[in-house]
């Protein structure tokens, strides 16, 4: 019958490589509400009292003052505090990678950071991949080859991306499978968006791949 | 409707090349606007209080001291919503909130509104709950069986029937016993589908606003904004001229989103109540239990062939494990049965369906709705019989081929038909020759095929208006505004308008724009579901366009003393089709076209052919107006030590009638391709029995714990498309978003017992699960390479 564990082996503990996962904190985030109590509060558990203070926050070359709930995570900040919406909640609790940017150029889980460990550093969002000159080289090959479908997963998807282009202009498919393997994505299977990092990292290389697909061509 | 001749591939200037889709770069540089991306000036926030019990009576409600609370603008439960719904008409049993019962651990019974998020969680610890449990179903057999000495979860539909009982359908074509009793060889088999989820990366999120003036708006992340603006006037007694919904961006929803949930009432509820728009999210784990995903099906197949390998009959006994509501379960019943009658010939065909309720979250229909499962049982049933009979597998399907402009033995109308070329690419692709049986113990290969409707003739709701419409607009810059009403989940319906308009009216693809999602201006699609969208828009697109195009030509060719019919528009310009030197840009067409009729704007509709389908009732179900058909070979590795499976890679060749952008064609069968391949080793939607846990909750709901593959995971997976050229489709095209999940299943399935010589007919295919059928096998001394069959494949025939 569906019911019992038929699936994997208890104490299984999958490893998610390529996204850095802040160290356990004292800060609540949004991932210790989600247990199903005996009284019925399905997805979340009663938050402390809010009290706000002022968060001090570098995004995308931009200084930022910020008065947040002490409680909020450096993705509700970026996202209901400064308004940055591109990056993605998906899980509220680091599973997913929707929520991927980078932090002093490592990709990090910004739903479970607290935003006061990303204070001082430098952070930067899909938004701040692109600049006066267009969007990134990522931006434009996934937009291209078809690697966003629902484009929910891109966002964070974009920025392990960025990172792995950071180091390395030339990953091999396997290099690329291994740094995306924090960053679910549910529609493509993938395949389209290895295409697209490819596409981009030969672009960096100056190299410009033989592609019709062209935006204004009739 | 569009005519054969107008699918002639040498026509086409856009069609069929790769293109980007129109919010492409929004969605790549952040920009793409989904619902929680929306704040409104004095937003409030809602959250559901939802019960801990998987079956009980509500006695009492006491919300005074959460109404209390400083923040809380209100507080809402069932009673203020006492009308039942469904997505289908004829089986409404849920509430907004439980009213009197709660029937699934999960089952929303209140909601607040408070000034943020913190304050309405605080909230809902304040309302104060009394249930009275009562004893749950939990396995669907003993919901069937059930004999009225504890409550049934429903009142029943039927007389006759016990009130845990959806919906049963038993339908019998040609001579079954007969066609068994023929039979040189029968083949029985027992399967289990474990039910899966749908888990789009984008949580369920809606927003109210509720005007003074008595106009009710609601954002959803919904794929049926017309089903939810029906039921949204309905339910919160709303006049339907003054309910507006409005869907940003939808960040996957596979089926998920595809009918009303607790949040859009409550959201608008709220916001009547208040005055204040109001939002609610969900949590993922609230994601989880809203569920609607695939049913976990119990099947019995009894197939029948003759020595040559001719299917003689085809017997079929399923329950559906169906949760606490009906949603889609009536049309799920019938798909169970009625979508299997295609690509091979049946002389005689039965299926007894049943669907019961059980106190877990309800099923609904999942990419693939109703049809994945039994497709699973029969394509092993199919494998199973070609050994037995010693034809190679492929051959084997391809004796049984139904071809084209046919019907099947349910009486469903099949036109375009590209199973054998689908087949064959997998074949050549995958060097079937060389492998199938003679790769050593542990590597295996596997085939299995298919077909999906594209899009159901009749609409969910009984109605002889237009199943999707669309509206364009040519202004003096040279530009086409399309509104369109179609649901863009991310499967590129709405590029598929741009790409149609700049085909036909001959403008470059960037200067067309797509106004979407928006029941005030944009006309009626009613969804994204049954794969119904690329089928049915494109074609009210075409017929728009070509309205127009008509308009233009006529002007150009007054002022240029022509015929119509020569003038050309492609490419930025009009042209005179004798001499192309002779010429002028498309705006200049338009102005012209504008000074002579006026504001050039036109609607175009599509509708479905009602005059197709068998005469028997359930025969309008399954009934499209063309069928695609995909054929998958899988390659796999099985580590008899661990039971670990490592899908090499999968061939993915899907007849989509025609490629309108192949690089989203391909994307839809690499996604499919994907989910299939998840569902077949790693996913299962399960809950927690008493001896570990609380019988009824959801054994893992979050995205580390379900598994939902990663990169790693996932296999390689190539794309083959055959393009068959459908008579009605919008330039041939019929779907690709759901039919290539289906053989993904059997194929690892088949390929498995290639590989180790095990059938695996329990889903999934997980290393416990293969381990203890290895262990099995090997104590009777069956764990061996099965042999080869005395009649091989030709390669790549097509009889």
């Amino acid at each position: 019958m569906s019911t019992g564990r038929a699936g994997w082996e208890e104490g299984y503990t999958p490893t998610r490589p390529g996204i850095r996962r802040p160290a356990p904190s004292n800060g609540r985030t949004s991932a210790e509400r989600l247990v199903l109590r005996e009284s019925g509060r399905l997805g979340h558990l009663v938050p402390m009292e809010a009290t706000k203070d002022i968060v001090r926050l570098r995004v995308n070359g931009d200084r930022h003052e910020v008065g947040v709930p002490t409680h909020y995570t450096l993705l509700e900040t970026l996202r209901y505090a400064l308004g940055l919406t591109g990056s993605k909640q998906g899980c509220d609790k680091g599973d997913c990678g929707a929520c991927t940017v980078l932090v002093d150029g490592a990709p990090t889980l910004s739903c479970i950071t607290p935003v006061w460990e990303a204070a001082g550093a430098e952070i930067r969002t899909v938004e701040g991949l692109a600049t006066a000159e267009g969007p990134h080289p990522l931006q434009d090959a996934f937009d291209l080859k078809g690697a966003a479908q629902c484009g929910f997963c891109t966002p964070g998807i974009l920025c392990s991306a960025a990172a792995l282009l950071d180091w390395n202009r030339a990953p091999t498919r396997e290099e690329i499978r291994e740094a995306l393997s924090g960053n679910l994505c549910r529609c493509t299977g993938y395949a389209k968006i290895y295409d697209a990092v490819e596409v981009a990292a030969a672009r960096l290389r100056g190299e410009e791949p033989n592609d019709s697909t062209g935006g204004s061509e009739p | 409707m569009i005519k054969p001749s107008d699918n002639r591939k040498s026509d086409l200037k856009l069609i069929g090349r790769p293109m980007r889709k129109v919010e492409g770069l929004d969605k790549s540089t952040g920009r793409a606007v989904y619902t929680d991306d929306i704040v409104l000036p004095g937003m409030l926030h809602g959250k559901i209080l939802r019960s801990p019990h998987p079956h009980a009576r509500i006695v009492s409600i006491d919300t005074s001291e959460a109404e209390a609370l400083e923040g809380v603008h209100a507080v809402v439960t069932g009673r203020d919503m006492a009308t039942a719904y469904g997505i289908i008409p004829w089986t409404p049993d849920e509430y907004p909130l439980c009213t009197d019962r709660v029937r699934y651990i999960g089952d929303g019974v209140a909601a607040v509104a408070a000034v943020d998020e913190d304050t309405a969680i605080r909230a809902l610890d304040l309302i104060r709950v009394e249930y009275e449990e009562l004893p749950a179903f939990h396995d669907p057999f003993a919901a069937l069986e059930a004999d009225g000495s504890i409550p049934y979860i429903h009142d029943a539909k039927k007389e006759g029937w016990n009130g845990n009982v959806t919906k049963k359908v038993k339908l019998e074509f040609g001579e079954v016993d007969a066609g068994l009793d023929e039979a040189d060889v029968v083949v029985e088999g027992e399967y289990f589908f474990e039910g899966t989820t749908h888990a789009p990366i984008e949580p369920h999120c809606a927003i109210g606003l509720y005007e003074g003036n008595g106009k009710l708006t609601v954002w959803s992340a919904t794929q049926v904004p017309h089903y939810l603006h029906r039921e949204l006037s309905r339910v919160l007694e709303v006049d339907p001229a003054k309910v507006r919904v409005i869907q940003p961006l939808v960040g996957g929803a596979f089926g998920g989103k595809s009918e009303p949930f607790d949040l859009e009432f409550c959201v608008g509820k709220l916001a009547m109540m208040t005055g204040r728009p109001v939002k609610i999210l969900y949590t993922r784990e609230e994601v989880f239990y809203s569920h609607r995903g695939r049913h976990p099906f119990h099947m019995k197949y009894r197939t029948g062939a003759t020595a040559d390998g001719l299917l003689t009959s085809v017997d079929a006994k399923i329950l559906l494990d169906g949760g606490a509501y009906a949603s889609f379960g009536l049309v799920t019943t019938y798909y169970s049965g009625q979508l299997l009658c295609a690509p091979y010939q049946m002389p005689a065909y039965r299926f007894d369906s049943t669907r019961v309720y059980t106190n877990k979250p309800a099923c609904g229909p999942k990419r693939g709705h109703g049809s994945v499962q039994p497709r699973f049982a029969f394509e092993v049933q199919i494998d199973k019989l070609a050994e037995r009979v010693g034809i190679d597998p492929i051959e084997f399907r391809r004796r049984n081929f139904i071809g084209s402009n046919t019907r099947t033995v349910n009486e469903l109308r099949v036109t375009s038909n590209g199973f054998l070329e689908c087949m064959a690419s997998v074949e050549r692709a995958s060097g079937w020759a060389d492998k199938f049986r003679k790769m050593p113990f542990g590597k295996g290969i596997g085939i299995a095929g298919s077909t999906y409707i594209s899009g159901t003739n009749y609409p969910i709701y009984p109605n002889e208006m237009p199943q999707s419409g669309v509206q364009m607009q040519i202004d003096r810059s040279g530009r086409v505004a399309v509104f369109s009403g179609a649901s863009e989940i991310g499967q590129g319906c709405d590029s598929v308008v741009a790409y149609i308009a700049a085909e036909e009216l001959g403008v470059p693809l960037d200067h067309v724009r797509v106004m979407r999602g928006d029941t005030d201006f944009t006309p009626v699609d009613l969804g994204a579901y049954s794969s119904r969208v690329t089928f049915m828009l494109g074609n009210a697109a075409i017929d728009a366009a070509r309205k127009l195009r008509r308009l233009i030509q006529e002007a150009v060719a007054e002022a240029w003393e022509v015929k119509p019919g020569e003038v050309l528009l492609a490419g930025g310009r009009a042209y005179w089709a004798p001499d192309t030197e002779r010429q002028l840009p498309i705006r200049e067409a338009f102005n012209l076209a504008e000074a002579k009729f006026g504001t050039l704007g036109a609607t175009g509709s599509y509708n479905t052919p009602k005059d197709v389908h068998g005469e028997y009732r359930g025969g309008t179900i399954g009934a499209s107006p063309a069928y695609s058909f995909t054929a998958h070979v899988a390659e796999v590795d099985v580590d008899v030590e661990t039971g670990i499976i490592d899908v090499k890679k999968i061939w993915v060749a899907h007849d989509c009638g025609r490629a309108l952008n192949p690089v989203l064609v391909e994307g839809q069968m690499e996604g499919s391709a994907y989910m299939g391949f998840a569902e077949a080793l790693m996913e299962e939607q399960i809950f927690k029995d008493a001896d570990h846990g609380r019988a009824g909750l959801h054994n893992a709901p979050s995205l580390l714990d379900y598994r939902i593959p990663t990169s790693l995971d996932t296999p390689e997976l190539e794309s083959l498309i055959v393009e068959s050229i459908d008579p009605e489709g919008p330039y041939g095209a019929k779907e690709a978003g759901e039919g290539p999940l289906h053989p993904s299943i059997p194929a690892i399935a088949n390929a498995i017992y290639d590989a180790i010589g095990i059938r695996m007919d329990r889903l999934p295919f997980s290393p416990p699960r293969v381990w203890r059928a290895v262990e099995a096998a090997r104590e009777a001394g069956t764990l061996t390479k099965p042999a080869a069959p005395q009649h091989a494949a030709v390669p790549g025939a097509v009889p």
